[in-house]
């Protein structure tokens, strides 16, 4: 590579790093005070805004420097909060003699309406609640008054975590959306003052400095051009590799399960969620921002990497496109016109809280729109998947359309490499992937069920309880924490094979019911394992390759880089009638040679 | 139980033991002093490009083989004893066997050049070339290779991957010519010239000359020239490794002798791959032929022999595939590097250099010869059918995009190619239309 080239390289380099450097240090550069506007606006009920100011004001317009110790102290407030509504909501042990005292050993539910006699707001509580969670107790005997009195200090446990903390208290939920909304309203910093002129010094200078690194590659002459890829630091899990993984899993922890510490991040791109859907960013806003921004400055990576490849310059800029319009700008604006928000080409069970009461609800109460959406959804999953599987293959949609697929080809792509390739890695794979598949059935049936009638227990399991293990442990944590932390660690499509119940699906049309195979070219393999190797999906693709057989896997996404990258041109991503598409296993080469298995 | 002793892990002898192991349950055993598990020969160049790890070039798993009970045995065999049935290994070993095939491959050759041995001097054959390669191309500026083949432009693009700039020598007029016809041969010429390949063609290495350490400093060519260098890649070729059989009894010309089954003139003592020299003849193939896929049919062939079925070695159609640096080639049928007083030919390059087509085929018959194709992915299972046929080439080319192999969307070239033949052959034309 030329000098001026080398030089407009290291440049890019150092804009980017430069950049990534800022961005990181945003996340501490900011000071913290609580006010009472904040509160006021933050708090969407008036009676907990003014129990939340109550209990703050040992830490109201104090400044603080850091949002951990600010975060920790928010927590507390809410604590106390709590403490306060149990001092006046909660059933004493007083009263819980008195009620022993009233009933003996059987118990009995108008005990309760005995003692609370008032009509003032804490006795209505107390006795309506008493009746919520207590009145499976009405009429039963007990051996002894101590042991009537157990159960009543059960009613009373159940009281206090649930009626008091949901209705007059903060429950976790709230308190985690109170901490994101009352730490991003509470941040002074520069960012929140000049979020244009941070843009640009972040993002700005990160995608300015990675174009600024790729686009000299067009100096080179076309081709696979992978040298040194086993010897970079990057790309062969060396320290840099490690780095980088390390850092996108501390992102998504933070992301899914810490957002109140990277409100500074948000604030960020407010004037571009405005500008968008009206409203101020959210964390899923920034997150997808990141997102659309790394599928195009990586896509266009991975165009001029295979420029010589029409089908991988296709396939990319379709993935990039549909990052773009369905994952990013329709649902925004779908927003901005008060629609729900819809990404028209996620389907489930990757979009796994499609059936979720919630989002059915929303889609039913949204007219003609919404309806359109359920059926479009439904068609989605009934319709086009064996369809365009039957027809092109799971590719369409994994290495085409999909979302995650998109990143993986894209920010992914350096990592490919790294897939294990053991017939080991492929039975951990199979159990694991179709587990995920089970496991999201299961877990929807249940949300449906729990939707028409109206119970949340399911046979064995709360049906809640349930949705919400799939959400931490699957839709974050496989998906976000492994399924992108893990590129350069594991490859970059190891959620796409061992997780996303969706490939699955797709997956098992692909291997039973399609028209999509890889062919091999009679007997010019020589067995270099270029294949193999930069199967993302970790398919020993030379196995069949050396012997002449079609490779007919369900994980196969059908990229085309087997293809692209094999120096003897062997393979071939095909859709041809279905008679033959296994194949059998023979290479072009001496006459009467026997085929045996 | 029979005893197979197998002496060569490479492709030839790996694909005997797999095919034996698939129809009998003979006790096998593999020796080879290279590495412990079989490696594909043909990606050693990826290794050292960085396009992948040792691990990812073994086409098999390293508990295949336990699992297909093929003993491996990591040694050296120092004698073959036809008369006791038995090996004399490195390691003082004996190794008694019922049935031998013979499959060590080959060496690179040295032709005597003066300063041939000095450090930093070498060839690019087995493991151990690609080590000592590693070693001695450190901090390297400056290479030159001798010898333009497919070894040799191999080599170049190894060094180039690691920005050593190179100097190639080359004796014919143009890039490997001695094989492919000479506008192919300039194709791939310039094409090794943008990828800043300083090439010499009809130039010979006369002598290397050495610093102080004994190790290579300069080369002089023919032409009286001095390049000066810190690296030498000798790729002039390899011949059959065949040493360790000297008053073994077993015949050997340049090669192990072998009829066409494969088989010695010793009784249960075959020899299939590179180290095979045929003394029967098959047309238009020589009689040393060191590559992959002989290697590969061989080992299919023997297989099948030793089972009970006793097969000739009839290895159909010649094909066969390389890459020059970006350029992909393959060839099925016969072209001759040049073209025969009863054969006529059609060449077609495309404007952007990378992509060729050349079809032969014979003046009189209109019978189907060959082709050689670069930068275009052709169907082997069609030219192997077509050649096996004695199909015309009208046949062949009405069928073209029948044959095309190239991944989806990408630009398809037969109608210009088959119009260009009519331009040339007017006569074929009526042919196609009628
Ligand atoms: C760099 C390179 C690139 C190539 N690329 C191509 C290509 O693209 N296409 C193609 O068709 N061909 C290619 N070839 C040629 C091809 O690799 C050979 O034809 C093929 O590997 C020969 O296989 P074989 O099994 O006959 O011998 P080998 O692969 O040489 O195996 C023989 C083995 O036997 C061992 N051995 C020999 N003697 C003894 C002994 N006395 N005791 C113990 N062990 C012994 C050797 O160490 C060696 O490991 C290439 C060769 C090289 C070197
Ligand atoms: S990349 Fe091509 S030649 Fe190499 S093992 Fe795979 S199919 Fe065979």
């Amino acid at each position: 590579m030329p000098n001026g080239m080398r030089v407009i390289k290291l440049v890019g380099l150092g804009l980017f790093v430069t950049g990534f450097v800022i961005f990181n240090t945003l996340f501490f550069n900011a000071t913290y005070v609580l006010t009472e506007s904040v509160i006021e606006d933050t708090f969407r009920d008036s009676a907990k805004a003014s129990l939340f100011l109550q209990s703050s004001s040992t830490m109201l317009n104090q400044k603080d420097g850091s949002v951990f110790s600010f975060v920790s102290d928010l927590k507390k407030i809410f604590e106390s909060a709590n403490q306060n509504q149990f001092g006046i909501y909660g059933i004493t042990q007083e009263e819980v003699l008195d009620l022993v005292a009233r009933s003996g050993k059987k118990f009995s539910i108008a005990s309760v309406d005995s003692l609370y006699v008032g009509a003032d707001e804490v006795s209505v509580f107390k006795r309506k609640s008493f009746k919520d969670y207590g009145s499976w107790l009405d009429g039963r005997e007990f051996s002894s008054p101590e042991e009537l009195q157990n159960q009543l200090l059960g009613v009373v446990e159940k009281i206090r975590t649930y009626a008091i903390i949901n209705q007059v208290g903060f429950d976790r939920y709230q308190v985690k959306d109170l901490t994101y909304s009352i730490t991003k309203a509470s941040a002074i910093s520069p960012v929140k003052a000049n979020s244009s002129l941070y843009l640009f010094l972040t993002f700005g200078f990160c995608i300015l400095g990675a174009l600024l690194y790729i686009l000299p590659k067009l100096q080179l002459p076309v081709g696979i051009k992978n040298n040194g890829i086993f010897f970079n630091v990057m790309k062969s899990t060396g320290w840099l590799g490690i780095f980088t993984g390390t850092w996108l899993i501390a992102f998504y922890f933070v992301l899914y399960f810490f957002p109140e510490y990277m409100t500074n991040w948000v604030s960020m791109v407010d004037p571009i969620s405005k500008a968008l859907n009206g409203n101020e960013a959210g964390r899923f806003f920034l997150y997808g921002f990141i997102y659309t921004i790394c599928i195009l400055v990586m896509g266009g990576r991975m165009i001029i990497h295979y420029r010589h490849s029409k089908y991988q310059i296709l396939r990319t800029t379709s993935v990039m496109f549909f990052q773009t319009a369905f994952a990013f700008l329709i649902p925004e604006v779908l927003v901005r016109l008060n629609k729900p928000y819809f990404d028209f080409k996620n389907i489930w069970p990757l979009d796994y809280s499609f059936f979720f009461d919630s989002r059915l609800k929303e889609l039913t109460s949204n007219g003609t729109l919404g309806l359109f959406m359920l059926g479009w959804g439904m068609a989605l999953i009934i319709i086009a998947v064996p369809v365009f599987v039957y027809f092109f293959g799971k590719r369409w949609y994994c290495s085409w359309v999909c979302g995650c697929g998109g990143l993986a080809e894209t920010l992914g792509d350096p990592y490919r490499q790294l897939s294990n390739k053991s017939v080991k890695a492929w039975n951990v794979e199979r159990w694991m992937i179709h587990g995920v598949l089970a496991f999201a059935i299961v877990m929807t049936a249940g949300v449906i069920y729990t939707y028409w009638s109206g119970s949340s227990w399911v046979l064995f399991f709360d049906s809640y309880q349930l949705r919400e293990v799939y959400g931490a442990f699957i839709g974050a944590g496989f998906a976000g924490v492994v399924g992108t932390g893990f590129y350069p660690l594991m490859g970059n499509r190891v959620w796409c094979r061992f997780g996303c119940p969706l490939a699955a699906y797709l997956g098992i049309i692909q291997r039973f019911k399609s028209r999509f195979r890889i062919t091999t070219n009679g007997g010019q393999c020589i067995s270099c394992g270029n294949c193999s190797t930069y199967c993302e999906m970790g398919i020993d693709v030379r196995w069949y390759a050396q012997r002449g057989q079609n490779i007919v896997r369900s994980s196969c996404v059908g990229c085309g880089v087997c293809s692209a990258v094999c120096p003897r041109g062997v393979l071939n991503l095909e859709v041809k009638e279905e008679a033959g598409r296994f194949g059998k296993p023979i290479l072009i080469g001496n006459n009467h040679i026997k085929l045996v298995e | 139980m029979k005893h197979i002793v197998i002496i060569g892990n490479g492709i030839s002898g790996i694909t005997a033991a797999r095919n034996i192991r698939k129809r009998s349950d003979f006790r096998i055993t593999v020796i080879s002093s290279e590495t412990k598990h079989f490696y594909s020969r043909t990606a050693l160049m990826y290794l050292y490009m960085g396009h992948m790890k040792y691990e990812n070039i073994k086409p098999y798993e390293d508990n295949f083989w336990k699992k297909n009970k093929i003993d491996l045995v990591f040694d050296h065999v120092d004698q073959v004893d036809t008369i006791s049935k038995s090996l004399q290994l490195k390691s003082g070993n004996q190794f008694a066997f019922d049935q031998l095939i013979i499959a060590s491959g080959s060496t690179s050759n040295k032709f005597g050049w003066p300063g041939q041995n000095l450090t930093g001097v070498q060839g690019l054959y087995s493991y151990q070339d690609l080590e000592t390669m590693e070693q001695h191309t450190n901090k390297v500026k400056h290479a030159v290779i001798v010898g333009g083949g497919l070894i040799g432009v191999e080599m170049a693009e190894m060094l180039l991957s690691r920005k050593i700039e190179v100097t190639f020598l080359v004796r014919e007029k143009e890039f490997w010519n001695n094989v492919l016809p000479i506008k192919e041969a300039n194709l791939i010429s310039r094409h090794l010239r943008t990828h800043h390949v300083d090439l010499k063609l009809e130039t010979e290495l006369k002598e290397i000359t050495g610093d102080e350490h004994g190790r290579v400093n300069a080369v002089l060519t023919n032409k009286g020239e001095t390049i000066p260098c810190q690296f030498l890649g000798l790729a002039v070729g390899v011949s059959p490794n065949i040493n360790f059989l000297s008053n073994a009894g077993i015949e050997v010309k340049k090669g192990v002798l072998v009829n066409e089954f494969l088989e010695t003139n010793i009784p249960d003592i075959y020899a299939v791959g590179d180290c095979v020299e045929r003394i029967y003849d098959l047309s238009g193939r020589r009689n040393i032929e060191q590559v992959w896929y002989t290697g590969r049919m061989m080992g299919e062939v023997v297989a099948q022999t030793i089972c009970g079925d006793k097969t000739k070695y009839e290895p159909g159609p010649w094909f066969n595939s390389a890459k020059f640096f970006d350029i992909e080639y393959q060839t099925y049928g016969r072209v001759s590097n040049e073209l025969k007083p009863d054969e006529q030919d059609f060449y077609w390059e495309h404007a952007d250099e990378t992509k060729a087509m050349h079809l032969v085929w014979y003046t009189n018959s209109n019978a189907f010869k060959g082709i050689n194709v670069f930068g275009i992915r052709l169907r082997h299972e069609c030219f192997d059918r077509w050649l096996r046929e004695g199909r015309t080439i009208q046949y062949v080319l009405l069928h073209l995009s029948e044959a095309n192999f190239d991944p989806e969307f990408f630009n398809r070239y037969e109608a210009q190619i088959v119009s260009g033949v009519i331009a040339k052959y007017p006569a074929v034309k009526m042919e196609i239309n009628a």
